[in-house]
């Protein structure tokens, strides 16, 4: 019930937008992220946008983990 | 492109695993998932098969359906078998055992008992159905309290008069308070709730450490967001340090969401909230401010049936970490996910059904 899912901003249209993962769109409210711009990923709960999800932080954080175990210099 | 397909990749994961193994802790850990996504994650990936032995995990109260006392579901009943009352629900709840019934069988005798997506899907059906009283049923934590606080915000700005709220939102510092304020818990590291703090902000867990010398991550909900956190939790209790991290950095920010924290401020106050396996924490619930009594239904009077507990349930035991579910009697036997006895067999997130699903052949993790 608490899940909350990252999706992709097509249209913003005032207060709401339309969001897409995975082929499936979905009607959301903006209200909470008022910061939304089109391309953007928001993390989308009981039909609210609560955040906009940061791209290059989530990279940094894999590159991180991807080199775990590598022997350190 | 999935953004989260990397979160799941199985190289990381072992990568991390390896990391874990590295620290040889010496005693044995037990670090409490505080929210049930994180619950249904790791039985559904089978994150404990990555980690050591001496590292177990435990669910702690934050599904939101478990933690909903027998009373609410009674009383959302009895406003049911008022005339001309609808009442609007998210899908999870409609299962959970009252007392003595479900609001599904209330359904089934012809009970107007409707499933939402969101609150504000719930709105737009009342402003359809006017000849209907629209009782929201809010349940939830601080994530779901903003989205619930911004539908009651325009629910009373447009004048919606056919639209009712009942109230058992959750904030969850105020539940964590009360749990390791218990003597008989006894936990090593805790992995927060990402889309709790990413209302909250860092600060709101940050009294854990301080008061209670327990090292906190804020974690996402993908595989390998489970498993650093716990690799960072490790790392924590190596160093003699406890802190509140954030793993979730991608979406969690430090201050959390101030426009969701101002909307919760200006339609909520704090109120003292009952919850399954604690009783009354005080100060831990969410409620209408008193200016819009009006849309409030714990304001109606209905005739409600005295609370009654499940015999030989153990939601409250396993809710606070105390037993694993496989340890009540009636786990996977009188009850199942097809007959729950208890609300932690209900929702996906409770410890009982993910177990009960994900878990059938080595019940004890
Ligand atoms: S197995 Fe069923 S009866 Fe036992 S604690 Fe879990 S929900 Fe309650």
């Amino acid at each position: 019930m608490c899940l909350a899912v990252p999706m992709k901003l097509l249209e913003h249209h005032g207060q709401s937008g339309v969001l897409e993962i995975g082929g499936a769109r979905k009607e959301v409210m903006l209200t909470l992220t008022p910061d939304a711009k089109v391309g953007d990923w928001l993390i989308v709960h009981a039909g609210y946008s609560l955040e906009i999800l940061d791209e290059q932080e989530a990279e940094s954080t894999l590159t991180l983990l991807r080199k775990l175990g590598e022997s350190e210099t | 492109m999935n953004i989260l397909l990397p979160f799941r990749d199985a190289d990381v994961m072992q990568r991390i695993a390896a990391e874990i193994r590295q620290f040889d802790i010496d005693r044995p850990l037990r670090f409490m998932e505080v929210c049930g996504g994180h619950t249904a994650v790791i039985y559904r990936f089978g994150l404990t098969d990555f980690l050591l032995s001496t590292i177990r995990l435990v669910s702690g109260p934050g599904c939101p359906v478990c933690v909903t006392a027998n009373d609410f579901i009674d009383r959302a009943i009895a406003l049911c078998e008022l005339p001309d009352v609808t009442i609007a629900t998210f899908g999870d709840l409609v299962r959970v055992p009252g007392s003595t019934r479900s609001l599904a069988e209330v359904r089934a005798r012809g009970g107007d008992v409707r499933v939402f997506y969101s609150s504000a899907d719930a709105l737009t059906w009342a402003r359809e159905h006017q000849e209907r009283t629209v009782v929201f049923l809010g349940i939830g934590f601080e994530t779901t309290a903003c989205t619930l606080a911004a539908t009651m915000a325009e629910c009373v700005q447009s004048g919606v008069k056919n639209f009712r709220f009942l109230s058992a939102l959750k904030t969850m510092p105020a539940a964590l308070q009360a749990l390791f304020s218990a003597p008989d818990v006894h936990i090593d590291g805790l992995i927060l709730p990402g889309h709790v703090t990413t209302v909250t902000g860092l600060s709101a867990f940050r009294f854990i450490p301080r008061e209670f010398g327990i090292p906190c991550v804020v974690s996402g909900f993908e595989p390998i967001d489970v498993m650093e956190s716990v690799l960072m939790l490790c790392r924590q209790i190596k160093d003699h340090h406890a802190d509140v991290e954030n793993q979730y950095r991608r979406v969690v920010r430090d201050g959390g969401n101030p426009q969701a924290r101002a909307v919760i401020d200006e339609m909520f106050e704090p109120c003292d909230m009952p919850w399954r396996g604690f009783g009354i924490i005080p100060e831990s619930g969410l409620k209408l401010s008193p200016q819009f009594a009006f849309w409030d239904s714990e304001n109606v009077t209905v005739e409600v049936e005295p609370p009654q507990e499940h015999r030989g349930c153990r939601c409250g035991d396993v809710l606070c970490g105390r037993i694993y579910p496989s340890e009540c009697s009636l786990f996977g036997t009188a009850c199942t996910p097809e007959t729950p006895r208890g609300a932690c067999m209900v929702s996906s997130e409770g410890a009982c059904a993910a177990l009960y699903h994900f878990a059938p052949v080595n019940y004890d993790r």
